[in-house]
């Protein structure tokens, strides 16, 4: 049976689709069959940063109004066989769906046999959902489907006191325990104290860690083109993205050495499966 | 030269400065209490100690602690001079 992720942040910009995508691409690439959902309805990008924009005929909003079935919405990536899309609908707001419709969707997600041969099986192992920016209706679209939560942020003032408001609103959808993605961290910042670091971000927000992404100037390269970073072994942010997808699976992986936080993570250990605000 | 004055103890570091702000910021909208209150709430606490106690007016703190983690205090420092013999 699938399970299904969102990946929500409260402040826009910080990452969540460029996560979404890549960590999508990291599962598929390990083998597992997987569905990104656009939730971003009106506002569309998903589609772009996968290099998908030329392939949409239908949409999220079109399956909920009943115009196609949501196997003939769902696109195939073009490198990786086993990534789909369901994009969101681009000439719609929030409130062309529900949250008890895109719960009817995740759930009829986890039901889809994908295979095309006769007599096939084939089904979905990972539904992740892409949520807006916001704490609106599209941010309660996005996260009534889900079984797990993501909060992404950027080691910034506005950035965490965004994700602290999530994190309570998460809470309240009964999505407790979401963890952590620090995104575009830059060790030489953190270095010279001008950034703060995993460790004071973790205190703050008192969740547990996913990923710590660092800035990596490949990710705009990859948006630019239209195709994931996973792929790019020279990119550390590629990586950072594939350790991510491998915890999100179980597998423990040990976080990725990022010149001037080392002290941190040897003390890693000790703050894993923290929780208590 | 952030990292200098840090080193000299001149200047906090940024982070430093980020993560006390978020931490004060955090502490009242977890609370869901707007922090303008602070100051009326002290000038209110000034008047009425002032009746029984002289205080150190300049020297007093008042802020929420939420460090605990469940419980969350208000908390004020008041520094004492004496007992009022004048008292109203």
């Amino acid at each position: 049976m699938g399970e299904t992720l969102v990946i929500t942040s409260g402040k826009g910009g910080v990452g969540k689709t460029t996560a979404t995508a890549n960590i999508g691409a990291a599962l598929a690439n390990l083998g597992y069959r997987v569905a990104l959902v656009d939730a971003d309805i009106g506002l569309r990008n998903l589609d772009v940063v996968l290099g998908l924009e030329n392939r949409i005929v239908y949409d999220l909003v079109d399956v909920v109004d009943g115009f196609c079935r949501l196997k003939q919405a769902l696109i195939k990536d073009k490198r990786y066989e086993r990534l789909y899309l369901l994009p969101a609908a681009q000439t719609k707001d929030k409130s062309a769906v529900s949250p008890e419709q895109m719960r009817n969707i995740c759930d009829q997600l986890k039901e889809v046999n994908l295979s095309t041969e006769a007599g096939g099986a084939e089904y979905l192992d990972y539904i992740i959902v892409d949520s807006p920016a916001g704490i609106e209706q599209g941010f309660k679209n996005a996260v009534s489907g889900a079984d797990r939560a993501f909060i992404i942020t950027t080691p910034e003032v506005s950035a965490v006191r965004d994700a602290d408001r999530i994190i309570g609103l998460l809470e309240a959808e009964s999505l407790a325990r979401p963890q952590l993605l620090i995104n575009r961290l830059r060790p030489n910042m953190v270095r010279t104290g001008d950034m703060m670091d995993i460790e004071d971000t973790i205190d703050i927000l008192a969740v547990s860690l996913l990923a710590v992404i660092p800035e990596d100037d490949r990710i705009v390269v990859s948006t630019n083109r239209g195709e994931p970073v996973v792929n790019n072994s020279s990119s550390l942010a590629g990586q950072a993205f594939m350790n991510a997808a491998r915890r999100i699976t179980g597998e423990e992986v040990p976080f990725l050495e990022m010149d001037g936080d080392r002290s941190f993570i040897r003390r890693l250990g000790q703050f894993f499966g923290l929780r208590g605000r | 030269m952030g990292f200098l004055d840090a080193l000299f103890g001149r200047r906090k570091s940024s982070k430093q400065v980020a993560k006390e702000r978020l931490q004060l910021v955090l502490s009242h909208d977890r609370m869901r209490i707007p922090p303008g209150i602070l100051e009326p709430l002290k000038d209110d606490l000034i008047d009425v100690i002032s009746n029984y106690i002289e205080i150190e007016e300049s020297g007093i703190t008042v802020e929420f602690d939420d460090s605990d983690g469940d419980t969350r205090s208000l908390v004020a420092s008041i520094p004492v001079i004496g007992m009022r013999r004048d008292r109203r």
